[in-house]
């Protein structure tokens, strides 16, 4: 049978079902999303969709989103960072350590991320020079120990209280008199702006350039990647090191939005990282996802939280729905394949 | 010997510890020549084609490309001699669209003050008009590599060892994994390939290759040189002695 044959059978053949497949695989977790908005809109009227909520689901998804965009840079490599929520913990510790040493407001806020980039080279070196079987044992590793290091050099006590110019990243709101007039309460948080400008320069970088391409080669094939020239360690070593930086920025963030530094802080952080980007529709085997599908991921994640929250559903309940989701989601990306392939 | 030889291999030899794998072996290409290169498992193919690559430093012997003596260190050096291999698992990202697989590595890009984007309209078009040069069908550049069939792969493949304006293609069993339909398209573009002036060596088991798309024939034997003719002056039968090592 020829092409053309085939096409006029499938055209034929096809229900509004199967046609409309495509759409749902490039919209359908953003139609989820605004399902989700309209379901808990209209159970809670007065309050889900108010100023105040929106900003605050927002603020609670910033530094939780540096960590999904990072690991989903390494997932798409087919690789996993674990330690991206020690990391947070480490370079916010150094930060408070550097606050309280009195330096500077602009050289502490450059520790966090400074921090998180040489723990992630450390992981990137580590997987690719000492030549660990997989990234999964490199970074267990560094979850101990970049959580044991914070804990070592804060003797395991929160530090609180940092200056409001550190905080203004994590904290800051721009003000939106112009809009609605002098005094008013609305405002945009500064870390939704940072997310959205980071997670655009993300963007460009995976999509508009040869590192970009090149990460997602590996992803599909390291030996492809080898036999065109591309040095697989070296690019591996970058990604793992942007996974640490931006767990760093994340560091920042929360740094600004709780003015402290506990022993807890990220603590499983680096499941809620890889949950977003699951449920974001990366594959966990390499070579696939967006950008776009992360920042779903977490905003999927981010709306189910606070409106369980809104609801007073117990936040056992909420650990079982969101492990429910997680399964749902690759279940249905299991079944789209299925169709995809069908003969 | 002919004014077009592009690449000569002068008695190779090439040993692994005590294993020798060629001994004194001769080769000759000329441009647009289609040779095949026949021999039972372990004559000494694929070490030969590793050789001509750089992947493997001859023991013993020398190489001429264009009649110049060189030495290959890597098998970036024979692509810089405008040698390109296409491997046999075809290295090819399934997760990437055709374009992407061919320029991989080597993909354009346009200035945008101090950054280098990835061009990707030229990579489309620089695609499309590579393939139409090689007459590959596929619906469009953009398709996936995982979506293609066995035969299209290597065509794909093929493309990309000569998106870069290769003068030599060494092809270790193009059509080992293709199903049978598919086959004739992979030798059509041998053809077509010879037709622009590219010398190919052809590694294959299979005499419909052999004798489809060759110019000249030769076998190898325990890591030497066997038996050679020009592909009119033999026979399928012949050359099937050859690999078992019958001469008359």
């Amino acid at each position: 049978m020829d092409h053309g044959e085939k096409r006029l059978m499938d055209k034929s053949q096809e229900s509004l079902f199967v046609r409309l497949i495509p759409f749902f695989e490039r919209y359908g977790i953003l139609l989820l999303i605004l399902i989700m908005i309209a379901v808990l809109h209209l159970l809670q009227p007065d309050v889900f969709l108010s100023w105040r909520n929106v900003t605050n689901i927002f603020k609670q998804v910033s530094w939780q989103s540096m960590l999904a965009l990072g690991v989903f840079m390494v997932i798409v490599t087919a690789g996993i960072d674990l330690s991206v929520g020690s990391i947070i913990m480490l370079s916010l510790m150094g930060l408070a350590i550097a606050s309280k040493a009195g330096m500077p407001w602009y050289v502490v806020m450059l520790v966090a991320p400074a921090i998180g980039f040489l723990c992630g080279m450390f992981n990137g070196i580590g997987i690719t020079l000492l030549r660990m079987p997989h990234p999964f044992i490199m970074t267990l590793g560094t979850l101990y120990i970049f959580r044991g290091i914070g804990n070592l050099i804060s003797g395991g006590v929160p530090i609180t209280g940092f200056a409001e110019q550190i905080r203004v990243i994590g904290n800051g709101k721009i003000k939106l008199d112009v809009i609605f007039g002098e005094g008013a309460r609305e405002y945009i948080p500064t870390s939704l702006i940072l997310m959205i400008v980071i997670f655009f320069i993300f963007w460009i970088f995976l999509n508009h350039t040869r590192i970009g391409k090149w990460i997602y080669a590996i992803g599909g094939n390291p030996g492809a990647a080898r036999a065109a020239g591309i040095n697989v360690d070296r690019i591996l070593i970058v990604v793992y090191t942007l996974c640490g930086f931006l767990a760093g920025i994340g560091g920042l963030i929360l740094a600004g939005r709780t003015n402290s530094a506990y022993p807890n802080a990220g603590l499983q952080s680096e499941l809620d990282a890889i949950a977003a980007v699951i449920i974001g529709g990366a594959s966990f085997f390499g070579g696939r996802g967006t950008v776009l599908g992360v920042f779903a991921g977490v905003m999927i994640m981010g709306i189910l939280r606070n409106g369980l929250n809104l609801m007073n559903v117990s936040v056992f309940w909420q650990q079982v729905l969101i492990g429910s989701i997680i399964i749902l989601a690759v279940y249905i990306d299991v079944l789209r394949r299925q169709l995809a392939t069908r003969t | 010997m002919s004014d077009n030889l592009v690449l000569e291999a002068k008695s190779v030899s090439k040993f692994f510890g005590t294993i020798t794998a060629l001994q004194n072996v001769d080769l000759h290409l000329n441009k647009g020549e289609v040779l095949g290169v026949v021999g039972d498992n372990g004559a000494g193919k694929s070490t030969l084609m590793k050789v001509l690559s750089g992947l493997y430093k001859p023991s013993e012997g020398s190489l001429f490309f264009d009649k110049e003596k060189v030495t290959l260190n890597s098998p970036r050096d024979s692509q810089n001699l405008g040698l390109e291999m296409v491997y046999q698992d075809l290295a090819l990202a399934g997760n990437l669209p055709i374009g992407d697989n061919i320029f991989l590595g080597r993909e354009p890009t346009r200035k945008v003050g101090p950054f280098n984007f990835l061009d990707h309209k030229k990579r489309k078009q620089l695609t499309e008009e590579h393939l139409a040069k090689l007459k590959i069908n596929v619906k469009s550049a953009d398709q996936k590599v995982e979506e293609l069939s066995g035969g299209q792969r290597q065509a794909v493949a093929i493309a990309r060892a000569t998106a870069f304006n290769a003068k030599i293609v060494l092809m270790d069993e193009p059509t080992a994994a293709l199903a049978v339909k598919e086959v004739g398209k992979v030798l059509d573009l041998i053809l077509n390939l010879k037709k622009l002036g590219v010398s190919v060596i052809v590694i294959s088991h299979r005499m419909d290759d052999i004798f489809t798309v060759c110019d000249r024939v030769m076998a190898l034997f325990q890591g030497t040189n066997f038996a050679e003719s020009e592909l009119k002056n033999t026979s399928r039968d012949e050359v099937i002695g050859w690999i078992m090592g019958k001469k008359d």
